[in-house]
């Protein structure tokens, strides 16, 4: 995805000037972080679910979160693409900047937000009175976009992308329901991807696949890095180790440790860590 | 629009501009869906305001004595609601005495006893009863039921029964026992469903443990079922008083239409809905029309506070009974 | 001794078996008298002068309930013009933004409106339309009904729509897609069938409504080429030939009675046949 055509800005009204993080300095060196987060602290009402968790996702990477059960990283993830204003008792404070933009500034618009940061889910969802090309277009066409042959080129490049066109180039028109669980996650994969997005999160994809859907999913996975920044939660140490170049450690709602993965499998620096990885708990 | 995309390659092709939302959207949605939402209460409030509103002057005039006297006479412009309020409650509670047990009885048989390909055909039929319009049985009533009763039934009552002065005679037909007859009719569907829903919500481990204690089919429908149910039944026969106390049509073509009270239930009368219903034809020529129009809407405020009031506490009763199930289980 | 008490408790449960079934059979037996009596005395009066003729003057035999018909159907129209999009829309704020106070006392009022006989909208109606602008007239008798479907068709539109699992609406707005949008592009379709149910029911329910007819439509023996002139329909023209004096009026009036019955009950089945499987708590 080339820089030099215009996106779409965050606010609707001309962005403040902003002090310009550390990170944004190093942008011209050509390794720009993606996201920077700063002291994020997310509450669900009284329960105080990520503390001061501070952080750098690199561009055309994958990050994995991993963690045991209830240690904060789908949290962390939402809050990389908002999804915490759709709850009525979160409160979210700390920065989080996406090249730079702040996420989180005064006038910022959610849904643009969501545009540049896809997601996809850990239970595969395609809307159920949907065809599978309308699935893939609904991201395009309920955003404005009618040209039939846009949507058309858009659909085929989609799936392309996702690795399913081959598997539904002849079904395009049956009911998304009809294609099989680890079809069924590719092509909410395919929609994410339909509307271009900069980064993809992802919330444990593969949990609810089989190995060999899964296995599929870790192929795309690595394929898509070329262009897409991936951010990805899993619970499942090996496809971390596989598929990351870099992980984080969360434990309790903290940011335990960050490094590139292959040393935080082989040598870790917190004792948490090295207890988690090598399966002493969670 | 530039659509210069190979596909498979997307490094070269143009990011697709779409639509900025836009805040105008979700706020003009929201606060349509939000009026039409209001409307609901806005209705009530209108329901309530315009029958308080007509029954003013015949409240302020006739004030308490409008319930204990049964004088209802358009020409002199005096009016009285105790004939109709004696002939609401008559006719419905007799209707009640005479589902209830019938209803109950039905849905301990679809719950309990009825064999699987049984139940959901009768179920099925008993709903397409509650659908049948009010008009329809009262049709039905005038020209079927009326002459059978009166024929049959009616006489064997004056000549064995007319000791007890409820069974007094000559009749027509078209009297207060068979408007409690058809309200019977319409309100066993309702009574039927709301008693299967309260039995089919006792969790099955009750009636297990009562065979596992050798009790016969009876005997623990009896203990684990009925027993535990008795709120929500109470709920389900106060739904069904509800409605057979607004049920108009198919009353007024058999109850017979006279403004009389009498300690015959073969004599004919009026309840309030069925009073209402008879002079419509009479708007038009309303003497006293003031009045007679406020007599009119202080019969309906009273229909409506108790119906409101019957299906508050069936609520109330029927909510009961859910609180209580979660606790237990 | 035991085995003779053990006897008499299975006799007296077979006992109370026995008694509940012929109580169900009682039950539905009304049901079966009244279709049974529908066709055998309507049936044969189906004739094509029945559809489609005016009445005739009373006294004189012959002659058809075709304005009724209509006016049933024009006054089925009206209501829905004024009960499906406010139940429908109130239905999606109850579902969609409300808060729980709010969502509250809106059911409450709505079960209460639902309770309400029908005859005490005829004459609220008529206090409020007819009395000080219209008159009788098709446009009072609609709003009659149409006010009474609106608590009942905003009460089915929101169990249906809560019905439609949250990861839906999540994945939409992962999309970046406008709240607005998502509720009645994604949310409203994947609940539609469950909603038209709702629709068809309220209007089942309305066409065999008379009482608020009789102060608001007031009848009449043409065709109803004004809408703000008093309109005849089906179920009030089978009340006025039923309490009749007339023969040949009450062998109409069961004519009359087999179509809406028939109109009423296909409806229910039809509903019935749509949420087979889909919609459990509909198809109790």
């Amino acid at each position: 995805m080339t820089k030099d055509t215009q996106l779409p800005a965050l606010k609707s009204a001309p962005p403040a000037p902003a002090p310009v993080p550390p990170a944004a300095q190093a942008a011209a060196a050509g390794t720009a972080a993606t996201f920077d987060v700063r002291q994020l602290n997310v509450w669900f009402g009284s329960h105080h679910v990520l503390r001061n968790v501070s952080l750098e996702i690199l561009p055309k990477a994958v990050t994995a979160i991993i963690g045991p059960s209830g240690c904060g990283k789908s949290t962390f993830l939402r809050s990389l693409n908002r999804m915490h204003d759709l709850v009525p008792i979160a409160r979210v404070e700390g920065r989080i900047t996406l090249f730079g933009e702040d996420l989180y500034g005064r006038g910022v618009d959610a849904t643009l937000v969501r545009r540049r940061v896809g997601m996809v889910f850990q239970k595969s969802n395609p809307f159920p009175t949907m065809s599978v090309a309308e699935n893939v277009t609904v991201g395009l066409r309920l955003n404005g976009l009618r040209q039939k042959d846009l949507l058309l080129e858009r659909m085929e490049r989609s799936l392309r992308m996702a690795a399913l066109w081959d598997e539904v180039k002849d079904r395009l028109n049956a009911n998304a329901l009809s294609l099989s669980g680890g079809q069924q996650q590719r092509l909410c994969i395919a929609r994410a991807l339909a509307i271009e997005p900069e980064v993809l999160l992802m919330d444990e994809p593969a949990s609810a696949l089989d190995p060999l859907a899964t296995a599929k999913i870790e192929e795309l996975i690595l394929q898509l890095k070329q262009d897409y920044t991936i951010v990805i939660v899993t619970h499942n140490m090996q496809q971390a180790a596989r598929i990351s170049g870099h992980t984080a450690f969360f434990y309790l709602g903290e940011l335990i440790e960050f490094d590139q993965t292959n040393r935080i499998f082989t040598n870790p620096k917190q004792k948490q860590t090295e207890d988690y990885v090598t399966g002493r708990f969670g | 629009m530039n659509s210069a995309a190979v596909s498979g390659k997307n490094g070269s092709s143009a990011r697709i501009a779409l639509a900025p939302p836009g805040k105008a959207g979700d706020k003009v949605f929201r606060l349509l869906t939000w009026l039409m939402a209001m409307m609901v209460l806005v209705l009530l409030a209108l329901v309530g305001w315009t029958l308080c509103k007509g029954s003013a002057p015949s409240m302020t005039k006739f004030g308490w004595h409008f319930f204990n006297r049964s004088n209802w006479d358009p020409v002199s412009g005096d009016f009285g609601a105790l004939t109709f309020i004696y002939g609401t409650f008559i006719s419905s509670f007799i209707g009640l005495l005479i589902a209830l047990p019938l209803s109950l009885a039905t849905a301990v048989y679809l719950t309990e006893l009825a064999p699987g390909w049984v139940r959901q055909p009768a179920i099925s039929m008993i709903e397409m009863l509650a659908a049948i319009p009010s008009v329809v049985i009262g049709l039905w009533g005038i020209v079927v039921l009326v002459p059978w009763l009166r024929d049959g039934p009616y006489p064997l009552l004056l000549k064995h029964f007319a000791f007890l002065r409820i069974f007094g005679g000559p009749t027509t037909g078209f009297c207060i026992f068979t408007a409690a007859v058809i309200i019977a009719i319409m309100i066993l569907p309702i009574i039927t469903s709301i008693s299967r829903e309260v039995l089919r919500a006792v969790p099955d481990s009750q009636r297990e443990a009562a065979f596992a204690l050798g009790a016969t089919r009876w005997e623990v429908t009896r203990l684990a079922v009925l027993r535990y149910s008795t709120r929500g039944i109470f709920g389900a026969a106060m739904l069904g008083l509800g409605r057979a106390l607004g049920e108009t049509m198919a009353v007024t073509m058999v109850i017979g239409n006279a403004d009389v009270i009498s300690t015959s239930l073969l004599s004919p009368g009026n309840t309030l809905a069925s009073k209402i219903a008879n002079e419509y034809a009479e708007t038009s020529a309303f003497s006293n029309k003031g009045i007679n129009l406020s007599a009119l809407f202080e019969l309906g405020l009273m229909l409506l506070l108790v119906t409101v009031v019957t299906n508050i506490l069936a609520r109330l009763l029927i909510g009961a009974m859910g609180a209580r199930q979660t606790a237990a289980t | 001794m035991n085995r003779w008490y053990h006897h008499w408790r299975k006799i007296k449960s077979s006992g109370v078996s026995a008694l509940c079934l012929i109580c169900a059979v009682v039950v539905i037996a009304p049901l079966a008298f009244v279709l049974f009596d529908c066709l055998k005395k309507g049936a044969s009066s189906l004739d094509l002068a029945f559809f489609t003729q005016l009445p005739n003057p009373p006294g004189e035999s012959g002659g058809g309930m075709a304005n009724a018909i209509l006016g049933s159907l024009t006054l089925l129209g009206l209501a829905g013009l004024i009960g499906i999009p406010v139940g429908v829309l109130g239905g999606i704020h109850l579902s969609e933004f409300g808060s729980p106070r709010m969502n509250w006392a809106v059911r409450f009022a709505a079960d209460i409106l639902n309770g309400t006989p029908s005859i005490v909208w005829g004459i609220v109606v008529y206090a409020l339309v007819v009395l000080p602008i219209t008159g009788y007239s098709a446009y009072a008798a609609g709003l009659a009904l149409g006010f009474m479907m609106i608590p009942l068709i905003i009460r089915t539109t929101e169990e249906m729509l809560v019905l439609v699992p949250n990861s839906y609406r999540e994945a939409a707005f992962a999309l970046g897609i406008p709240h607005w949008r998502i509720v009645l592009n994604i949310v409203l379709k994947t609940a539609g069938k469950g909603i038209i149910t709702g629709i068809l029911l309220a209007a089942a329910r309305v066409a065999g409504e008379t009482a608020p007819l009789l102060f608001t439509a007031l009848g009449n023996d043409s065709w109803s080429h004004n809408l703000s002139q008093p309109i005849e329909a089906l179920p009030h023209k089978i009340f006025i030939y039923a309490t009749s004096p007339y023969g040949d009026w009450v062998r109409q009036a069961w004519a009359g009675a087999l179509v809406l019955i028939l109109f009423v009950l296909a409806l229910n089945i039809g509903v019935r046949l749509m949420t087979r499987g889909s919609a459990p708590h509909l198809a109790r």
